[in-house]
């Protein structure tokens, strides 16, 4: 019952609730500080609508199913585009970063083509695939297929050799020594892969989708961008960042899950 | 200060009566084969990296059930010796022989570092040891006894990145007893652990080296350690067998003892004079 005793207690309880509040503090107070600017007349309403009117064009185009379906395009676009390029880039990794010989063959052509900007694919993607779903599937994975290539080639380099060795002392197959080493240590390197992949995907939608597409959440801002929409522009804008969060989050939950062993992820 | 020197010096005044049973018993077993261990033949054994000659030519016998420790200056061949009696580097020339039926888990190493798998639990850690037996039903009992064997079976929930150093080598000693081998060589075991762990390590090596009676082979630089734990210690220089002392000092072996101290002295001012320049011991 001494004050010693209730130090501790307190503690532990107050920051996981704080934790949660304090990073949307932040976001809600820019948005509090926007709202009053374009109340007052501060901001005029041409220049960047209000808060509130930007909630109301989400709600009609709610209403109207539109915001939805175009949610819904831009997330498929994303997602497949991320599962083929990801996983082209996650095998090329592990084939260069186990296999020497697979190494001198792919990658100084991979590093090459890494140098080439690939939104500058733009133009002849737009030409070979017309302006139909592969052209933006395309682009995608081509985008995430390098953070995801070069984090696991990296990861799978950096396992700790004397790991290797004791495996193999051990009298590990090669498909165990992968399982339960040389994966698992090469986990924490994919992960920063994946979440560089995760901005680059989300990226090259949305420039993909405002130059060549008749849906998607692009689209939508280019289209109301036509008709002096502005609120609808700002809504778009507004998603992406909310989308982005959400898949940073995901992808840390991830983190969490699997690298639960690592000292950085682990409480107390 | 005192307090803890005293504390470090335990056995100087303190004796089981439960040892002197035990040491009676080692004597009666005598030094030439005894328990399950394999003897160990190396001929003419040579290695090299490049140009730099590290083994020339070393000739051994190691009878089963021996503790052999084998001393010697930085960079003298001491730790490539081990690794070649592990099979971890090819040999360039000459033979290494264990008895006749050896299976590959009958060899076993414990490193300087526990190189534990960060990402298994304690438990999972010591069933990697046992090797492809590890599909085998009583994989978890084997296991949790070996870790029982070295007082951590509280901690076979745990994720090695909270364990003390300490722990973290009993938990690497533990994976390397549960196949049962029957050779056990040592890289430096104790090498970064604090002064208290290595005594209270160094005991465990050796009461588990009595319980299991496997041949046993420890690199170390400490000749203090080599000689209260060994039967018999080498002393390699420039890649060949200089020294090969035979330590008769009946166990229980008293730390800081005269007849410790003075057999530890006489090996050091061997190692000394080998060589000119300041020895790094």
């Amino acid at each position: 019952m001494s004050l010693i005793e209730n130090v501790p207690r307190i503690r532990k309880v107050r920051l996981p609730r704080a934790d949660g509040l304090v990073q949307w503090m932040v976001p809600l107070a820019i948005i509090v500080v926007w709202q009053a600017a374009c109340v007052t007349g501060f901001v005029s309403s041409r220049v960047l609508p209000a808060p509130s009117d930007v909630a109301l064009a989400g709600w009609k185009l709610l209403l109207s199913g539109e915001l939805a379906r175009n949610i819904w395009v831009s997330f498929w676009r994303a997602s497949v585009g991320f599962v083929i390029g990801g996983g082209i880039g996650f095998a090329f990794g592990l084939a260069n970063g186990l296999s020497q010989l697979s190494n001198r063959l792919t990658d100084t052509t991979l590093q090459m083509v890494r140098n080439i900007p690939h939104l500058a694919l733009i133009p002849l993607v737009i030409l070979w695939f017309g302006i139909d779903e592969s052209a933006k599937l395309f682009l995608v994975a081509l985008g995430v297929f390098f953070p995801i290539y070069l984090n696991t080639l990296h990861g799978v380099r950096t396992v700790d050799p004397q790991l290797i060795e004791m495996g193999r002392i051990y009298g590990m197959t090669d498909g165990e020594l992968f399982r339960r080493v040389i994966f698992p240590g090469a986990l924490p390197s994919i992960f920063v892969g994946l979440r560089f992949a995760l901005g680059i995907m989300w990226l090259t939608l949305i420039v993909a989708e405002t130059i060549a597409a008749s849906s998607g959440l692009g689209y939508m801002a280019m289209q109301a961008r036509e008709f002096m929409q502005i609120d609808v522009v700002v809504l778009s804008i507004l998603i992406y960042a909310l989308l982005g969060k959400l898949a940073d989050s995901a992808s840390r939950a991830l983190e969490r899950l699997t690298l639960s062993w690592h000292p950085a992820f682990q409480k107390n | 200060m005192q307090e803890a020197l005293r504390f470090l010096q335990p056995d100087a005044e303190l004796v089981d009566p439960a040892d002197i049973i035990e040491q009676s018993r080692l004597t009666r077993r005598g030094s030439e084969s005894f328990g399950r261990g394999l003897p160990l033949t190396i001929r003419g054994l040579r290695k090299s990296f490049g140009d730099n000659q590290v083994l020339r030519g070393i000739d051994l016998h190691i009878p089963a059930g021996q503790f052999v420790a084998i001393v010697g200056r930085s960079g003298c061949g001491k730790s490539t010796l081990l690794r070649l009696i592990a099979g971890l580097e090819t040999i360039d020339a000459g033979s290494i022989g264990f008895g006749a039926e050896t299976r590959p888990q009958d060899v076993r190493v414990m490193f300087q570092e526990p190189r534990l798998l960060p990402w298994a639990r304690v438990l999972s850690n010591v069933e990697v040891g046992l090797g492809r037996d590890r599909a085998s039903s009583d994989a978890q009992d084997r296991a949790k006894k070996a870790l029982a064997e070295v007082g951590l079976e509280d901690k076979r929930g745990q994720w090695p990145a909270v364990l003390s150093g300490g722990q973290k080598q009993r938990v690497a000693l533990a994976r390397a007893l549960v196949s049962d081998p029957r050779v056990l060589a040592f890289d430096e075991p104790l090498g970064a652990l604090d002064a208290l762990t290595r005594i209270s390590m160094q005991r465990l090596l050796e009461r588990v080296w009595r319980d299991q009676g496997f041949t046993a082979i420890l690199v170390t630089h400490d000749v203090a350690e080599a000689v209260a734990l060994a039967d018999r210690v080498l002393v390699i220089e420039d890649g060949r067998i200089a020294h090969d002392v035979k330590v008769d000092i009946p166990r229980p072996r008293r730390r800081g003892s005269a007849d410790l101290a003075a057999l530890e002295g006489s090996i050091l001012r061997d190692l000394l004079r080998s060589g000119d320049e300041p020895s790094d011991l």
